[in-house]
């Protein structure tokens, strides 16, 4: 079958111009056509972890870190510092390994650093006796099966053997 | 605190892309349909106005940091005083309501709010990485976060804990694409149906592109004064101000890590009671608040505003709202913040025809009038989501709808309301973030 709406792929490549036309006449430049180039931006960060380095450097002895405010006891499954219930400071604890699915998306689009990896499962995982979630990678689940009924899967963790420093260094299976 | 009161605003056409102009030329549009709906000669302007408030998101966008100020050198403004402010998608909001104090603190007679976004100076998925730079980029960002991803986590658990249908939000879609067919300022003016939205590509489960904002470029502005620069316009302008009058307004904030909030009690509108959110259809028994299914920053913002405003129950007090619809699921997710319905009830809400506009025919069979409508501009979805002129493109289009300037302005008066009294417009940050709500109403 014919497709009409067949297009050639557009890149951002461009032809390096010496010069451009000018009309004679200045006063006709208003409908000169705008001047558009490419200008290539790259930055190497020097992020720091911070407070939240144990967290990190849990990941890569495979253990699943959490902290706890000392003074009323919140729990939290991303780490806090800081307690936001009451500014009390916080200590780490070590986190159960399962937990289960409180919400999921599937990524069939994402920002340009994760595009190749589409489609992904992003979800939330709620721990026992934690207050607050952590956002992770779902594997071992067909993206094109997406359902509610994932929603309360158990799941428990896993992590990369080479670490590589980032929050993906632990993702979720189901358990 | 001194009367606040909006004047007259501008909108430049929201687009895909406005290679034509540099941000600085695209305002002053804005700028200048304000001064000439009123009659103000811009020399004239310039002597009377105080100062200005600019807004705009992302700094990575325009790869230019000062802009406001090259904005405000480009209006003829200097050396009046201005300040930037950013707040995520609630940018515009902010604006509208730091040049809301800067009136009623007495600092100013005359205020201007301008803002601006143009996004398309990089590709979609690049500009999806600038937005998701505004999640934590520690644990969130490098997970592959993004921000249509973080609105289909909320809504899913909105689907599990209240039965909300993926056909609920499409009412949504189809609504506000509907309305802005007959709004020339929108980027999107398309007649859809439940299944175009269903239809279309899913982006991340269960929104669809249908279901979810477009970057855009465009400005937005509004002129705001007190009642002596009310007198100082009419003086300059030789006519009287056809005025909207702010009523009040409020504002509220969550953590920025959707991981990060709280199961509690809801705070309460005047008009919702405790009994409202304990019993079987909450999970557990008892509605546990806000989790990730509900803005708190949304409702703490309508509290305050309300209370302002003396507004006891908002879906009969109110005459319309231009809500932030970023995605369908968050107009939903706002119906209940903002108290229109209660918490678990806006699936159902979004289509019983309450929020849809009289007179036009959207192709759905609805069960009721409407009684409130919602983004009766066409909202983000159609209208497109300059970050920084958006919650500033809402006030001008609540302003027009109160002045009943609608069909002067759209050339069309398909989308002027009868006689409206009172609107509200509100305007959200990244999941929930920050909130704004403020309160309109005819002078």
């Amino acid at each position: 079958m014919a497709d009409k709406t067949a297009q050639i792929e557009e890149t951002d490549e461009g032809t390096i111009l010496f010069n451009v036309p000018l009309p004679q006449n200045v006063e006709l430049l208003k409908d000169l056509s705008p001047i558009v180039l490419k200008q290539p931006y790259h930055i190497d960060y020097i992020h720091s972890y911070g407070q939240d380095s144990p967290w990190f450097a849990g990941l890569a002895n495979k253990r699943l870190l959490g902290t706890r405010c000392q003074k009323c006891g919140y729990r939290f499954a991303t780490p806090k510092l800081s307690c936001m219930e009451c500014g009390g400071d916080c200590d780490w604890v070590e986190m159960p390994q399962e937990g289960k699915i409180h919400t999921f998306t599937v990524c069939e689009f994402g920002s340009e650093e994760f595009l190749k990896e589409t489609p992904f499962i992003l979800c939330l995982v709620e721990f026992e006796n934690f207050n607050t979630l952590l956002l992770s990678r779902l594997i071992g689940v067909d993206p094109r099966e997406a359902s509610l009924s994932w929603v309360g899967m158990k799941v428990k963790a896993k992590f990369r053997r080479n670490s590589k420093f980032k929050p993906t260094d632990v993702y979720f299976v189901p358990a | 605190m001194r009367p606040v009161y909006g004047v007259s605003g501008g909108v430049s056409k929201f687009k895909k892309a406005r290679p034509d102009k540099t941000f600085q030329a695209i305002v002053k549009e804005a700028v200048v349909y304000t001064l000439q709906d009123i009659g103000l000669e811009y020399p004239k302007f310039l002597e009377i106005v105080d100062g200005s408030v600019a807004s705009y998101f992302s700094d990575h966008f325009t790869r230019q940091l000062m802009a406001g100020i090259m904005v405000q050198d480009y209006l003829g403004l200097t050396p009046k005083p201005s300040h930037r402010v950013e707040g995520g998608g609630a940018t515009g909001g902010l604006c509208f309501q730091e040049a809301w104090k800067s009136i009623a603190s007495g600092d100013m007679d005359i205020c201007l709010a301008y803002g601006f976004e143009t996004m398309s100076h990089v590709n979609t998925w690049k500009g999806n990485e600038f937005i998701a730079l505004a999640s934590d980029v520690s644990f969130d960002y490098p997970v592959g976060g993004f921000y249509s991803g973080y609105y289909a986590m909320m809504v899913v658990r909105h689907m599990k804990e209240y039965g909300t249908t993926v056909e609920q939000m499409a009412h949504v879609s189809v609504k506000n694409h509907m309305n802005a067919y007959h709004n020339p300022y929108a980027q999107k003016r398309q007649k859809l149906t439940i299944g175009d939205v269903r239809g279309a590509p899913i982006v991340a489960w269960p929104l669809t592109r249908l279901d979810i904002c477009v970057m855009s470029d465009g400005a937005a502005c509004t002129l705001l004064a007190s009642e002596d620069g009310l007198k100082k316009i009419e003086k300059a302008t030789g006519k009287r101000v056809n005025a909207v009058k702010v009523a009040g307004i409020g504002r509220g904030t969550d953590a920025m890590r959707m991981s990060d909030r709280p199961h509690k009690d809801v705070p309460l509108l005047p008009h919702e009671k405790e009994s409202d959110y304990v019993g079987k259809r909450f999970v557990g028994g008892k509605l546990k608040y806000p989790g990730i299914h509900s803005f708190r920053a949304g409702r703490m913002a309508s509290l305050n505003a309300y209370k302002h405003a003396g507004i006891k129950d908002p879906l009969k007090e109110i005459d319309f709202v231009e809500l932030h619809d970023a995605y369908t699921s968050s107009e939903i997710q706002t119906y209940e913040d903002m108290g229109l319905c209660r918490y678990g009830e806006g699936g159902e809400f979004a289509t019983t025809g309450e929020t849809f506009m009289p007179g036009i025919d959207y192709g759905l069979k609805l069960k009721k009038e409407p009684v409130c409508p919602v983004n009766p501009s066409g909202g983000l979805i159609a209208c497109g989501h300059p970050v920084g002129a958006t919650g500033l493109m809402q006030a001008v289009f609540a302003m027009w709808q109160l002045q009943g300037t609608i069909g002067k302005h759209f050339e069309d008066n398909k989308l002027q309301l009868k006689n409206p009294r009172r609107g509200a417009i509100h305007s959200h940050a990244g999941t929930g973030t920050y909130v704004t709500v403020s309160i309109l109403e005819k002078n």
